[in-house]
């Protein structure tokens, strides 16, 4: 693996960069937390040094009141002498050091009243250095100063011992969150890369690879699976294309080939001019039937195409479906059936011709197989009803039926069931239905009629 | 009950084909010719455009894909001109959403290729205006019948034939072209305004119901097939 470009890539990733600003957000909220920590710490001391120094003062002022300067310097020289952090100064009106523990004070400290932050050097630790203090300055009546403080000193190690471990911490959590950044990162990509192999692999030819859904049900997962069924789709598009070329060859050539034959006959044998006429004619139909197979062709490559769906309105079905009906309802009697409709109002959106078209299909269909078995007159019945969300088309014929192994054949391509390879037709009208039917979103179903054949065209209806 | 198809010179037209393929317009003017009318050629767009703006045609005939200026562009052109002379588009592309693209266009009719010859005559003798009935007519006669379109009566020897609906549109539509051949596809167009290819005589069964209805006890047909073609409503066969 060559890492440095193992890198590269790592850090170009959306992960990677999403990681990297949640880790600057993260920092800038540790950092915030840990100085209003430190803030609080100080402040906290703060008024704690205060309180301290306060009540020191209201002490040695109220024993000044009981025993005068006397007892003042006593308690101060005992309280001088015992260890800790507190300072003391005692000066009369002339500035005479009375009791103290502190050696030196910048000029003029003792000249106001009040409290104030200042060096100071001890007088009990000899060499000492010079320290931080907080102090009160308070006069006491006939001219005495009292200063009373408290080294400070603590209070910046105090903070020190806050802030240094949080951001050793913080530096701690970086680390940690980038490392754990380039995990993930890195989990991510092997699954992306898993996908683009495969993605490679289907580009090459093998159109029957799939990725991985491993049922995590992650947005990995459902992006393959959404992937996989486009692939299904193409899949059997590209299987639908050989299918109808394999077909084209078929029954393209077969009716071509009778053309060629009707002609070199009518070439050489024909005797006489009706002769003639009879095989340029059958020549014709010949021609014809090419010409519809190739349309019905084009138009299921259309259809499936779904370019059609642009030109789609709204429309109301059940006057497409009385239309039809009444169309093919004079050859229906002639052939010896008798069509009957069942219509509710259901308006779809799509188009019209072709929704017609696959209407007249079915009929046709219809009253092509639909005599029953016993000689006795026919039956079909037209219906259109909404079930739910959808338009529910079906036309039911009264003949023998499509046994059950082969109602799925039945709309695949050029598929006629050999019983009826004699009759007319290319083969093609319950594809294009069926075609229609995915078109519009729907599909195409057959079951019983008992007996007979009842095909379901269901489309999405618009909203009543 | 049949009817031959004999040129009827009185009805003879003037048409421009516009077609780059030599040998169908060589094949359609032959055609045209012996069916009795004079037909000028263009081989492109642009000369097909000058031609249709200079000569008065009854029918253009243009195909859709050509040399300079496309078919769509030259109908466009020319009725953007104010030139309203009927057109008849020819096609190899059949659909029916380039169907409508063409009659947006201004085509009054769109055929698709290929095409049988007594389909593209029938059509184009239809558009024509020559020996039809005017539109604005309210009452249609062809010999004793007659077809009053505001009333929706059907009379026959001055005896009331009671039609349905889709019967009295298809009697209307046929007597407005009587005396030229209505195909079956130009009947499933314009009397159910459907444009595809039924597969099956349909139409045929249709016919004959109004013809039982229409010429049943006459003497005299008036219904008649042309073999190959469609239907012709007429007094007679000449």
């Amino acid at each position: 693996m060559n890492l440095p470009r193992d890198f590269s890539r790592l850090i170009r990733t959306t992960a990677f960069k999403l990681l990297a600003v949640y880790l600057v957000v993260f920092a800038v909220f540790a950092v915030s937390m840990i100085g209003y920590v430190a803030w609080h710490t100080r402040r906290l001391v703060e008024s704690q040094v205060s309180e301290n120094v306060e009540a020191e003062v209201r002490f040695l002022a109220e024993q000044y009141r009981i025993g005068g300067v006397q007892r003042l310097v006593l308690v101060i020289d005992r309280r001088t002498r015992r260890p800790g952090s507190s300072i003391y100064l005692l000066t009369n009106f002339a500035g005479e050091v009375l009791a103290s523990n502190v050696s030196e004070l910048p000029i003029g400290l003792l000249d106001q009243q009040g409290t104030r932050i200042t060096t100071y050097k001890r007088s009990d630790e000899p060499g000492a250095k010079e320290n931080l203090a907080y102090v009160e300055v308070f006069m006491l009546p006939g001219g005495y100063r009292l200063l009373v403080g408290k080294d400070i000193e603590d209070r910046d190690t105090l903070r020190q011992l806050v802030v240094r471990p949080a951001q050793g911490a913080l530096v701690l959590i970086l680390l940690l969150g980038l490392a754990g950044g380039i995990f993930v990162t890195r989990r991510v990509l092997k699954r992306i890369d898993a996908m683009n192999a495969t993605a490679e692999r289907i580009m090459a030819g093998d159109l029957s690879g799939r990725l991985m859904v491993d049922g995590t049900g992650d947005e990995f997962d459902r992006l393959a699976a959404s992937l996989n069924a486009m692939l299904e789709r193409i899949e059997s598009l590209m299987a639908g294309l050989k299918e109808v070329s394999d077909n084209i060859a078929h029954d393209l050539k077969t009716p071509l080939t009778r053309l060629r034959n009707r002609a070199e006959e009518a070439l050489r044998g024909a005797a006489s001019e009706d002769d003639w006429r009879q095989s340029l004619e059958s020549i014709i139909e010949e021609s014809d039937g090419l010409i519809r197979t190739f349309d019905a062709l084009l138009m299921i490559a259309r259809a499936e195409a779904g370019q059609a769906r642009a030109s789609m309105v709204d429309l109301d079905l059940a006057d497409i479906t009385e239309n039809v009906a009444e169309l093919y309802e004079p050859l229906a009697d002639e052939q010896g059936l008798d069509l009957v409709t069942e219509i509710a109002p259901v308006a779809i959106h799509g188009m019209r011709e072709l929704l017609a078209q696959a209407l007249s299909n079915l009929i046709d269909n219809a009253i092509k197989y639909g005599l029953p078995a016993d000689g006795g007159r026919g039956r079909i019945t037209v219906s259109l009803r909404r079930d739910g969300d959808f338009a529910v088309l079906e036309v039911a014929d009264s003949g023998v039926g499509i046994p059950e192994a082969d109602r799925d054949r039945v709309t695949e391509r050029f598929v006629r069931l050999e019983a009826s390879r004699s009759r007319p037709g290319s083969g093609l009208g319950l594809a294009l239905v069926a075609a229609v039917a995915r078109l519009h979103g729907g599909q195409l179903a057959f079951s019983g009629a008992a007996p007979g054949l009842r095909a379901t065209l269901r489309l999405p209806a618009k909203a009543a | 009950m049949d009817a031959n198809l004999e040129p009827d010179f009185s009805l003879s037209m003037r048409l421009l084909l516009v077609e780059d393929d030599q040998d169908a317009a060589d094949y359609l003017r032959k055609a045209f010719r012996e069916a009795g009318h004079v037909v000028d050629h263009a081989a492109d767009g642009e000369d097909g455009l000058a031609h249709a703006l200079d000569g008065k045609y009854d029918v253009l005939v243009v195909d859709r894909m050509l040399p300079l200026r496309d078919g769509l562009s030259l109908v466009a052109e020319l009725r953007g001109r104010g030139d309203q002379t009927p057109v008849l588009i020819l096609s190899a592309l059949g659909q029916v959403d380039d169907r409508v693209v063409g009659l947006r266009a201004g085509g009054d009719d769109y055929l698709p290729k290929p095409y049988a010859f007594t389909e593209l005559l029938a059509r184009v003798e239809a558009l024509s205006r020559r020996g039809a009935p005017q539109a604005a007519e309210t009452v249609y006669h062809v010999g004793d019948l007659e077809l009053d379109r505001l009333a929706h009566r059907v009379t026959r020897g001055g005896k009331e034939i009671p039609l349905q609906p889709r019967e009295f549109r298809l009697l209307e539509y046929l007597m407005r072209h009587a005396g030229q051949v209505v195909t079956r596809t130009m009947l499933l167009e314009n009397v159910w305004d459907y444009h595809f290819d039924p597969q099956t005589n349909v139409i045929d069964v249709h016919v004959s119901r109004l013809r039982s209805k229409i010429d049943k006890g006459f003497d005299v047909p008036l219904i008649h097939t042309v073999r190959g073609a469609g239907y012709m409503v007429r007094v007679g066969m000449r």
